[in-house]
């Protein structure tokens, strides 16, 4: 990986780390028995650590002009495989918590760090930012990179975003363990943290514009336009929901700008545009290349294709309020969210309907190819979990699912079967195709794994329905003299059988993860293992002779 | 200016209808508009070529 970095290159990432390292140091001084120095600890180590690993390759010879003839793969890569380690950390924490939730005893560490309040934020943010973030990133840089024609701008900055997003993650579980909390969800993480994903978002959208600028397509393919939703909403909602002020720059601890029902909104603004920009657009992006790729067969309309992007990105916007029905939020704003949730149904419809349509025609495909088969179930249940999301974002429809199962039965139809679907489909699509190799390690193993994950998903989903609309209509239940029929232990109680189920659901989608994983990390091995025998260098067919690329 | 609930409304049921409506004729009219046709049709399809190499540049 070094070696086929520039000497100035390599003399820019040292200059970054050691600046980094500092920076850690400074939190581990000025913290000192505040959460924040053990944050600064983290951070030097992690620092000084990369910064070992680039100097054992700093002179190693340079690269040379023909590697500007192919793409820059070397960050896809190890974005892929951090996307699968993160997948396997987040799952088995998800499944961990799950187990918690039916055998609360369980809890075997008599410590802090090990109590469910904490260990949850670990599963929720490891799965969204840890595997799904990377996996984000990975594809983004190869779709990008495709559609375009060119080459990414320089090799520096794509590292600099995979390695500081993957800093803001470990800084932020890590934190979690701590008990360092900004007690929003999927906005846990403080204020350093927060100033970090600002500048590394930054330079991601930077690379985005600056390789769009050099593309030799004239038009911008339509998964771009979704990455780029993606990238610069998430930028805007980040920047504005965590508007904080720190107790003072040696603590962890912040206060949030905003009070009261506006923080509410704000976050629940922030939180439902999480959903759609985050675990929407950006894996709509990887449906919209992957999908045809994988078929061969171009996407049905793509006229449909840029209406439904729109769609999304306008209508998304003002759905967040359906989060707080029957709250201190004017009854208007609660209106404007339901609306706009109802209208949604439009363009995810026409997003899931054009992918269903593109695969028609090659249905023995889906049928024999497991990796097709798992971007097909995923085009399925994006349809499914956003006509459940917008039914569920009327009011008296959410006067029974709030606060309930139902809301996580919800989010794992769309996290399980939409996104981690599309993800897995997408990956077993690309590992070939980046290592150079006919196929996966083993087919035969991308088939457990879908079959694994979709089990676990259907029982996961069957579970939290049962539960959530049990758990509902027992809260509502009278009695003759007009006082609640059931007591809350009672409907806990009701639940317990369905939180064993949703154990053994997540267990059998973790089983998947680290079968998908193996499966990857193997056929990574087989690939080096044959260009090491075969001697062949890594470089395209055409060769390289006048390949300075414009603005070089 | 006190910026109460009626005013609120009264801009949402004016501009904010209009820049909706307004952009979503716009969208439709960019998707459909006949000259744009070619360019869709080539990137609908050209992400289908086997070719994994950057495009030379003019220079």
């Amino acid at each position: 990986m070094i070696s086929r970095l520039t000497l100035s290159e390599r003399q820019l990432a040292l200059g970054v780390l050691l600046f980094l390292g500092i920076i850690g140091l400074a939190m581990a001084a000025a913290g000192r028995n505040d959460p924040l120095g053990g944050q600064g600890f983290i951070v030097l180590l992690f620092s000084v650590g990369l910064a070992f690993y680039v100097m054992s390759g700093y002179f190693a010879p340079e690269p040379d002009e023909s590697r500007l003839a192919s793409y820059y793969d070397d960050p896809t890569k190890v974005g892929i495989v951090l996307a699968m380690f993160w997948a396997v950390i987040g799952m088995a924490m998800g499944v961990w918590v799950a187990a918690l939730l039916a055998w609360p005893e369980l809890t075997f560490v008599d410590q802090a760090w090990a109590s469910f309040g904490r260990l949850r934020p670990v599963h929720t943010s490891g799965v969204i930012f840890g595997f799904g973030g990377n996996a984000l990133i990975a594809t983004s840089f190869h779709v990008l990179q495709r559609t375009s024609r060119a080459r990414l701008p320089d090799q520096f900055s794509p590292w600099f975003v995979l390695i500081g997003y993957n800093l803001f993650c470990i800084v932020a579980a890590s934190g979690y363990l701590m008990g360092i909390t900004q007690s929003k969800e999927y906005a846990e993480p403080e204020w350093y943290a927060d100033i970090w994903l600002v500048i590394v978002w930054v330079v991601y959208f930077l690379i985005y514009l600056r390789t769009l600028a050099r593309r030799k397509e004239p038009h911008i393919y339509v998964a771009n336009w979704y990455y780029m939703a993606f990238i610069l909403v998430v930028a805007v909602l980040h920047i504005v929901n965590n508007l904080a002020v720190p107790v003072s720059f040696s603590h962890a601890k912040s206060y949030s700008l905003f009070s009261g029902v506006q923080d509410a909104m704000t976050e629940w603004w922030y939180g439902h545009n999480a959903v759609a920009f985050f675990l929407t657009s950006g894996f709509l992006g990887m449906m919209y290349y992957y999908l045809p790729k994988r078929a061969g067969r171009p996407i049905f309309s793509y006229r449909l294709s840029i209406i439904s992007f729109w769609g999304i990105t306008f209508l998304y916007m003002w759905a967040g309020s359906h989060h707080l029905h029957y709250t201190a939020l004017p009854q208007w704003v609660q209106t404007l969210g339901m609306t706009f949730s109802v209208m949604l149904l439009v363009p995810s419809w026409a997003s899931a309907g054009n992918a269903l349509a593109t695969l028609n025609g090659a249905w023995h495909k889906v049928r024999d190819d497991a990796t097709l088969r798992f971007m097909m179930v995923a085009a399925v249940f994006y349809g499914l979990s956003t006509f459940e999301g917008s039914f569920m974002a009327i009011r008296p429809v959410n006067s029974l699912s709030h606060y309930t199962d139902w809301t996580i039965g919800h989010v794992h139809a769309g996290a399980l079967g939409w996104v981690a679907m599309i993800t897995f489909g997408s990956i077993y699509a690309l590992v070939p195709w980046l290592w150079k190799r006919e196929a996966m390690y083993s087919p035969r193993l991308v088939e457990v794994h879908f079959w694994l994950a979709l089990a676990g998903t259907i029982v996961y989903v069957f579970s939290m329905w049962n539960s959530g609309i049990i758990q509902g209509l027992m809260w509502r239940t009278y009695n003759d003299s007009g006082t609640l029929a059931y007591s809350f232990v009672d409907s806990l109680e009701a639940m317990h059988p369905y939180y064993i189920a949703r154990t053994f659901g997540g267990l059998l989608f973790l089983a998947g993860a680290v079968v998908g994983t193996f499966n990857v990390l193997k056929t990574i091995t087989l690939a080096r293992h044959e260009s090491a025998t075969a001697a062949e260098p890594d470089m395209p067919a055409i060769p390289a002779t006048s390949a300075v690329q414009a603005g070089e | 200016m006190d910026i109460g609930h009626e005013t609120l409304v009264a801009i949402s049921k004016s501009w904010g209808l209009f820049y909706l409506l307004a952009f979503s004729v716009g969208v439709m009219v960019y998707a459909f508009w006949p000259g744009n046709r070619k360019a869709f049709e080539h990137a609908r399809t050209s992400i289908l070529a086997e070719d994994d190499t950057p495009l030379e540049p003019e220079n």
